[in-house]
């Protein structure tokens, strides 16, 4: 397996001389199976680069993962240029909007809509098929498996895990940890706890052993309190995640924009020093624009 | 008649009311939903369903937050909790899915108003409110006397009279005190009663709210979104034409994304 990262920034592209490093696109991976199958995850702008690298090597057939339809994450879509190309095959997956009630592909398709941008969805000349999923579902895409969680954010968000050739990876979309809404005290805290707990339990069993984790750790410890509730993780929350699953390795996405580069190294720095390599703790490695691992 | 409405209970106002606070308490929310077991069953019914397809069966408020998120049961609450209440048919041949869009096409341009007037959020939901209720007297005439309702409506259109004025003439009574009679049955603060009873009289004192409401209602009917069966478009309330001028075109100018917000508003009248 080969990932690739082509955008690691949360919410809004970031260009600019403080963002070079890391890069300042938003939410696109890429992983290439053993088998030579194509599958992308989110579309956010990095997936325009990724589109670019595609064009040596038309036609293209690719499987494209939507973790959930915030901006970040799709609004590359509509600049993914082998969707214009005839001959190009390619399937979208994601989840159904309960409150609207709309397939992945009517949600998808409002941000093609004429006013927004000047080529309609039936105008695209891939083949384009569409898929909405649920949880714990699994696609196979040649060798390999793809299956969906359901993580914690404002709008339904999938963590996807694939699995080919005895190797996995595991990308939580945007996602926070779950909190206890009640005090100690209170009523319900307890039940609450327990619920979270069991719901925590499933998704460590269902990551157990990756050997891969790609997490959002959108806020660090500190700034965390303030933005308590916006469905983002921490630095802190994804390693804790990692040892408890039993991760092999951990890449830290989803950066802030306005967090620069020496920023991030700083952040780097300090983990290091907090979180010191050792039995039962994940290699880590903040994530940048062009990262690849070979698996 | 009144007595034998659907409820609106206070949750369903609770629910509106913290779902328009981006801060509000989760705590809160789920202890409204928890005490009506019409909320409730809707929420699991809807959590549990194919749809979602979650892994496991999901049985309780918290439960549902737990494993799909606040925001999205919020959301959830707050389309199933309003007007979704309402009987969707009737016998008196009233378009309910038109009626229900003339309501929330209100709704949203009183709170575009309230926000136009300086009005602070957290009351300017109280417009929004205001505005989706305003004519709910007419569901209860057109769902318990189906035939006396129907009348007036063919009164009101072949006469080209007001629908209050016809309602008026055959039950005595309209759409208006009815509505506010529903309105303190439910318990809603004193001063959407008082909007609810007043949107039809163009005079005299009256509160801001009930104002808003009568000018919003005018609006919506101006730009013909949803029907409400009332054929006669009347002259903006006193305080607004002061404020606003005349024009309906000049004032959806001012106000500004009219239609759009319509559009996001939808939520609330999805069954
Ligand atoms: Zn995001
Ligand atoms: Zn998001």
């Amino acid at each position: 397996m080969k990932i690739t990262f082509w955008g690691v920034r949360g919410s809004l592209p970031s260009p600019g001389t403080g963002t070079v490093r890391y890069g300042g696109n938003t939410t696109c991976i890429s992983v290439e199976t053993d088998d030579g199958q194509l599958i992308v995850l989110d579309a956010g702008t990095g997936i325009y680069k990724l589109s670019q690298a595609l064009l040596g090597r038309l036609p293209v057939s690719c499987s494209l993962f939507i973790t959930h339809t915030h901006w970040d994450h799709i609004q590359g879509l509509p600049f993914f240029i082998p969707l214009f190309i005839p001959g190009n095959r390619i399937q979208i997956y994601g989840a159904f909007d309960p409150i609207s009630g709309k397939s992945i592909k009517d949600v998808l398709s409002g941000q093609m809509e004429y006013c927004y941008f000047p080529v309609r969805q039936d105008e695209l000349r891939a083949e384009i098929h569409y898929m909405t999923l649920h949880e714990k579902q699994t696609v196979e895409i040649g060798q390999a498996k793809v299956t969906t969680i359901l993580m914690n954010h404002p709008v339904l968000n999938f963590g996807y895990k694939i699995e080919c050739g005895g190797k996995s990876v595991f990308f939580t979309g945007d996602n926070e940890p779950l909190y206890n809404i009640y005090s100690p005290g209170d009523d319900f805290h307890q039940e609450y706890g327990s619920l979270i707990s069991s719901k925590d339990a499933t998704l460590l069993d269902f990551i157990h052993g990756i050997d891969v984790l790609i997490a959002d750790s959108a806020f660090t410890a500190d700034e965390y309190p303030a933005k308590k509730g916006w469905g983002h993780g921490t630095f802190d929350s994804c390693i804790a995640m990692a040892r408890k699953a039993g991760a092999n390795k951990l890449y830290f996405t989803h950066h802030e924009p306005l967090r620069r580069d020496e920023d991030l190294d700083a952040i780097e720095r300090r983990l290091r020093e907090h979180y010191p390599a050792g039995e039962g703790m994940p290699s880590f490695t903040i994530a940048y624009e062009g990262l690849e691992i070979l698996l | 008649m009144v007595e034998q409405m659907p409820a609106f209970p206070r949750s369903v106002y609770r629910v509106m009311e913290l779902a328009s606070d981006i801060n509000c308490d989760p705590k809160e929310l789920v202890e409204v939903i928890e005490h009506d077991p019409v909320l409730i069953l809707k929420i699991l019914k809807v959590v549990n369903s194919p749809y979602f397809s979650l892994g496991q069966k999901i049985t309780s408020v918290n439960h549902a937050v737990v494993y799909i998120g606040l925001n999205t049961v919020k959301n959830l609450a707050m389309s199933t909790a309003t007007i979704g209440a309402l009987p969707r048919k009737n016998k008196a041949g009233f378009d309910m899915d038109a009626f229900l869009l003339h309501s929330l096409a209100t709704a949203t341009i009183a709170r575009l108003f309230a926000r136009e007037l300086g009005v602070p959020v957290k009351e300017s939901f109280d417009y929004f409110v205001s505005g989706l209720l305003h004519d709910f007297g007419k569901a209860v005439l057109a769902h318990f006397t189906p035939d006396e309702f129907q009348m007036a409506l063919t009164i009101a259109k072949e006469r080209q009279v007001p629908l209050y004025m016809a309602e008026n003439e055959i039950f005595d009574i309209d759409h208006s005190l009815i509505g506010s009679l529903l309105g303190e049955r439910w318990r809603l603060p004193a001063n959407l009663v008082a909007s609810l009873k007043g949107h039809h009289c163009l005079e005299g004192d009256r509160l801001p709210l009930t104002s808003v409401v009568a000018a919003a209602n005018q609006v919506s009917k101006w730009l013909q979104i949803g029907d409400s069966g009332n054929p006669i478009l009347e002259k903006m309330p006193d305080a607004i034409a002061e404020q606003f001028g005349e024009d309906f075109g000049t004032i959806v100018e001012r106000l500004g994304g009219v239609t759009d917000e319509i559009e996001k508003a939808k939520v609330f009248i999805q069954g």
